[in-house]
């Protein structure tokens, strides 16, 4: 495993909300790629915690563009690079919403078309910089603001939605196993063509809870296996570290939503529908590890 | 005009306190407008939010330039802003805070209202809520009155420690 | 019943009393506390219309065109970026003849990313064939919502509405609100054209040269058609809830020798900067204008005009201005670019424009001295 640069790209006095994971991450997303780097961010909590001009809080150059527009951008943007002979890494931080629900024409075009980018996604499972409204990747039973009464419907699969393009790198991420993704990136930036990096950063306002629990909550969701850490490489999955224990063992889901304020008031048929999609989903991820699908 | 300008941050309820203030001054039957000022909304970033009440329709939306009241739900915003920026002389400031605390040039009273919400159990994700025992204490000062502040925090919230914070804080603000 | 509320709560409310069938929902700031409202009443069931949490504004717009052309009731909110990711769907929404009704918090455009009020966003739709008005305050946010359901369902007109709200200065600002049954104040809606498998028919198909500046003419006709309806609507709204509205709203015009003239909350803060004048001696009035599409007629008379343009167009003026010039050619214009990404502009800048006016010129505040 690399060393972990003691390079700093995200300065003090980001603009996040206390807590915020997405930062956490965000950190080791960028001393894994280095200076020679674009960020493109369409309009989510990124957009607002580079603080406000005329300073900036990223040490790398950042171009901020419209929230459906973010693969479309970072697609000109490499092929331009790649005309001018430049070896620049472009990578696009977008939430959720700008990647699942308006930006998901972008992002497939992107894919589809072989740019040489990396797309992150970082998941906090509802429009944040907004206020918490639904996002396609809410989960079933969370409340946001524009579902007070939890969400009825499932959490859009982007994983599968981009597998089906059959990019060379494809992995998910927590914000709470910074090493895991550090070395997703790395290998993300290695591989030529599209890579796409799903990354869970639980949310103290929208999840509702306290700003120094979301790295537990984080964990919690590994361990109870509604997060998986896995990476496909050229259509191979593996299963990576502590999601390794998991597909053995997991704990229930309640040690997960309980943690959580969005989850208040969720029903038990709700519940068992969660556990059911997970318990669906490691028999999956376990099929396809042994070749069997 | 009376005007009022609320510091705190982002979470606490600031912008809370002002919709509650204007609410129960409505009650009063006075005019009443209340506006957050938006910078970056972030958790724990400081939010201002402004009160007018006056006995005429109000036609101002610019931002409140001379408060004739300061309030200060985080105490430790004093740090990051230019609190007494263009006070009313003789204006006055609250302060949420345990201890008595000094600012020249300036009529400070402070009151715990964190203590306050803390013995009722006013705590919602670990915060204590500060901005329903601090209509308490702007009740105390005349502001509005009690039974409007009460009425307001009933129409916004259905816990009733809510109230059980306004009225601590009405007991305990001394003048 | 007599409450307090935001501009956006206020809106919420009227679409509620409005009763649409089907209401799409993608989130902006400074509108979301429209959309999040509605979704409570939906959930509680205060409120009995399919909320629809679309995946972007272009597919908030085409929803409620879906909905729309089967001869229900549709509503959505929007603002800035989301306004214009829709934009074709609002020329569709006007071309397929549809009385949708929109509430669209006014809010600057990037980059950079700016969250405070401008009208340019609304200026940049001016053009498609939807009504839009301008409102002042939380109460007439909230009439001129009911309002809007009511003339754009006019068979007369047909035609989507547009209400403007001034972002954070009145979406967020909480004041007084009487809210209202409306009853038979906003009739069923009955459209002409809408989709009936026994009546077959294909809707947009294929349209020639020799056809299609036909329906363009169809659409002006009933732009032409909505003075008259609209002043019926808000003489209505007199007669059953005791609001007056007009095209516009004039405070101290009658001997003024100098107008501000200005759209949403500007409007209202002038008439702070007029008694300030007053005071002075000078002879100062506030025009506040509501209607924008159609553009109304204005008693401008021989009066210097101060212009408080919210929108600009690069390369030609403010809008407001450029609109007021150029349908009074001869007008005695003083534009005054403020506000713009939420300028902070004061009853004492107003005041000021007022004393320093330089007619005929153009004046950037906060650039130019």
């Amino acid at each position: 495993m690399a060393e972990i640069p003691e390079d700093e790209y995200l300065l003090k006095c980001t603009t996040a909300c206390a807590g915020c994971s997405s930062a956490l991450a965000l950190r080791y997303v960028l001393k894994a790629a280095g200076p020679d780097t674009v960020l493109v961010v369409p309009a989510c909590c990124t957009s607002i915690l580079q603080g406000i001009y005329p300073n900036t809080a990223f040490a790398v150059p950042v171009y901020n563009i419209a929230f459906a527009a973010a693969a479309a951008c970072a697609s000109g943007m490499s092929e331009a690079f790649a005309s001018a002979g430049k070896k620049t890494k472009v990578i696009v931080y977008a939430g959720d919403g700008g990647t699942v629900d308006i930006g998901i024409q972008a992002l497939s075009g992107a894919l589809e078309r072989g740019t040489d980018f990396l797309y992150i996604c970082y998941d906090n499972e509802a429009y944040g910089n907004t206020g918490m409204q639904r996002s396609g990747s809410t989960p079933i039973g969370a409340r946001t603001t524009t579902t007070p009464g939890g969400k009825t419907d499932a959490k859009k699969d982007i994983d599968r939605i981009v597998a089906a393009h059959n990019i060379p790198y494809q992995a998910t991420a927590s914000a709470a196993h910074p090493k895991d993704l550090f070395e997703k990136v790395r290998t993300a930036l290695a591989t030529p063509g599209p890579s796409f990096i799903h990354l869970l950063t639980p949310c103290p306002p929208g999840w509702r809870i306290p700003s120094d629990m979301s790295v537990t909550v984080g964990k919690m969701a590994v361990k109870t296996g509604i997060w998986v850490l896995w990476e496909r490489k050229y259509g191979e999955l593996t299963i990576n570290g502590a999601s390794r224990a998991v597909m053995k063992k997991r704990l229930p889901l309640k040690e997960y939503l309980s943690l959580q304020g969005r989850f208040k008031g969720i029903t038990e048929k709700q519940v068992n529908e969660l556990e059911q999609q997970v318990e669906k989903n490691l028999a999956r991820l376990a099929k396809e590890e042994a070749g069997e699908c | 005009m009376y005007e009022i300008r609320i510091h705190s941050r982002g979470g606490q309820g600031g912008v809370t306190a002002a919709r509650l203030i204007a609410m129960a001054a409505f009650l009063d039957k006075k005019h009443a407008t209340a506006a957050p000022f938006y910078g970056a909304e972030r958790r724990g970033a400081p939010v201002v939010s402004f009160v007018r009440i006056d006995d005429h329709k109000i036609k101002i939306y610019s931002q409140i330039r001379s408060p004739d009241l300061i309030v200060v739900l985080d105490a430790s915003i004093m740090e990051a802003v230019d609190l007494l920026h263009g006070m009313k002389p003789g204006g006055r400031v609250l302060i949420n805070s345990p201890h008595p605390i000094d600012l020249p040039g300036a009529d400070v009273i402070t009151i715990d209202l964190t203590g306050i919400a803390l013995s009722v159990d006013l705590v919602v994700a670990g915060s204590p809520i500060l901005n329903t025992p601090v209509i308490g204490a702007i009740a105390k000062m005349g502001i509005i009155t009690h039974e409007s502040a009460l009425a307001a925090i009933r129409d916004m919230f259905t816990d009733e420690r809510n109230v059980k914070a306004a009225l601590a804080a009405y007991e305990e603000l001394k003048l | 019943m007599l409450t307090v509320a935001t501009g956006n709560k206020a809106v919420a409310a009227a679409v509620k009393a409005a009763k649409p069938a089907v209401v799409a929902a993608y989130p902006i700031t400074p509108q979301t506390e429209v959309v999040e409202q509605i979704a409570e009443y939906v959930t509680s069931g205060e409120m009995d219309a399919r909320y629809i949490p679309v995946e972007s504004e272009h597919s908030a717009m085409t929803a409620c065109i879906g909905a729309s052309i089967t001869g229900v009731r549709s509503f959505t909110a929007t603002s800035s970026h989301g306004l214009l990711y829709m934009h074709e769907m609002l020329h569709w929404a006007a071309g397929a003849r549809l009385p949708i009704v929109m509430a669209n918090i006014n809010r600057s455009l990037g980059p950079g990313w700016n969250v405070w009020a401008e009208h340019t966003d609304a200026f940049s739709q001016r053009d498609t064939g939807w009504l839009q008005f301008f409102v002042g305050d939380v109460q007439e946010a909230y009439d001129t919502t009911l309002m809007a359901f009511r003339i754009a369902e006019n068979n007369n007109i047909l035609l989507p509405v547009m209400v403007n709200l001034d972002g954070f200065l009145l979406s967020h600002i909480m004041q007084s609100l009487e809210t209202v049954e409306p009853g038979d104040y906003i009739p069923p809606l009955h459209l002409p054209h809408r989709i009936d498998p026994e009546n077959p028919a294909g809707y947009g198909v294929l349209t020639g040269p020799t056809d299609h500046f036909r329906f363009r003419w169809e659409m002006e006709r009933a732009m032409r058609n909505a003075p008259a309806v609209i002043r019926d609507a808000e003489e209505e709204f007199f007669r059953q809830f005791g609001r007056r509205y007009g095209p516009t709203e004039e405070y101290r015009c009658e001997d003024a020798e100098v107008v501000v003239v200005a759209l949403g909350t500007l409007g209202k803060e002038a008439e702070v900067a007029v008694d300030i004048l007053r005071d002075a001696g000078i002879k100062a009035g506030s025009m506040r204008i509501r209607w924008f599409r159609p553009f109304p007629d204005l008693d401008i008379g021989d009066r210097d005009l101060v212009v408080l343009d919210r929108g600009y167009s690069f390369g030609f003026g403010g809008v407001l201005s450029s609109e007021i010039r150029s349908k009074y050619p001869g007008a005695s214009i003083y534009s005054v670019v403020a506000g713009l990404g939420g300028q902070e502009v004061t009853y004492d800048d107003i005041a000021g424009f007022v004393r320093d006016r330089r007619m005929g010129e153009e004046f950037w505040f906060g650039v130019d001295a």
